[in-house]
């Protein structure tokens, strides 16, 4: 087992624990620190894109989640004025509809895994770099990033009319 | 063992569960919607293994577009919480009731 091997076991691990924290913290249920340990959930799944060789994206995934969204999350959080959520009584029957909806689609991903055949011995030599992966996206994919391009417009000038003062 | 394919479906999956279990288990709108973010980032870590080893970079391109599309969603939906907020004063799923017959 190689060092590759090793870290990949570190960031899954990190990226799960983090993850539980996110939506299950035993100490406190303030949304300040779910949007916290989500912060680390992105920077160690940063880590498994790494071990993937998809260097551009960890880069992106940083910058964009880390940075961008999670602190949209907690202006937001500031700007509510959150008071810590109570523990009121969970449901029965959405906890069970919960475990029941995972379980079905576990039981659809084992089947999936167990009938696919891995051929992961001989590993591909692909680098997803910046280069190559722009000179893909400013080619192939040039019609979608400028598509893209308007629905960030048209999601900034929702945002700039639903914060508002008074909604019409 | 050498890690493959099947080790980033596994963890991916997990990722999924946890954040569909966010979803369904909390009642605050702010931690369902980073509930939310965690299933999109598993979809996005199951791409980018998927391109890693079929060989072709057109899953690290769905990626960067994945994570556009969803910056901009939290960008309208927080907008729309922070409405919805404005109008109800809570941001418990328990409390916004108003669509009940």
């Amino acid at each position: 087992m190689g060092l590759p091997d090793i870290l990949f076991y570190v960031f899954a691990f990190l990226t799960l624990l983090c993850g539980v924290l996110v939506i299950a913290n035993p100490f406190s249920r303030n949304p300040v620190t779910s949007a916290m340990f989500l912060v680390l959930t992105i920077i160690s799944m940063a880590g498994l894109f790494v071990l993937l060789h998809a260097f551009f994206l960890a880069a992106v995934q940083i910058i964009v989640y880390a940075g961008a969204v999670i602190v949209l999350f907690l202006f937001v959080i500031m700007l509510l004025d959150l008071k810590e959520e109570q523990r009121r009584k969970i449901k029965f029957f959405g906890v069970a509809a919960g475990l029941l909806s995972v379980g079905a689609i576990m039981v659809i991903f084992l089947k999936n895994l167990g009938a696919t055949l891995f051929n992961s011995s001989s590993l591909p030599a692909l680098e997803g770099d910046t280069a190559s992966l722009g000179k893909l996206l400013f080619t192939q994919y040039v019609l979608p990033f400028e598509v893209v391009s308007v629905l960030l417009l048209v999601a900034m000038v929702g945002m700039i009319l639903l914060g508002k003062k008074d909604l019409k | 063992m050498q890690v493959g394919l099947e080790h980033y479906l596994v963890v991916s999956f997990l990722l999924f569960a946890l954040g569909l279990l966010g979803i369904i288990v909390r009642r605050n709108l702010l931690v369902i919607y980073m509930s939310l973010e965690l299933m999109l980032n598993a979809a996005n870590l199951a791409l980018v293994a998927f391109s890693r080893f079929n060989n072709k970079l057109d899953g690290q391109v769905l990626v960067f577009f994945i994570i556009t599309v969803a910056a901009a969603e939290v960008a309208v939906g927080l907008a729309l919480i922070v409405a919805l907020y404005r109008k109800h004063q809570s941001a418990h799923v328990e409390d916004l009731t108003m669509m009940k017959l």
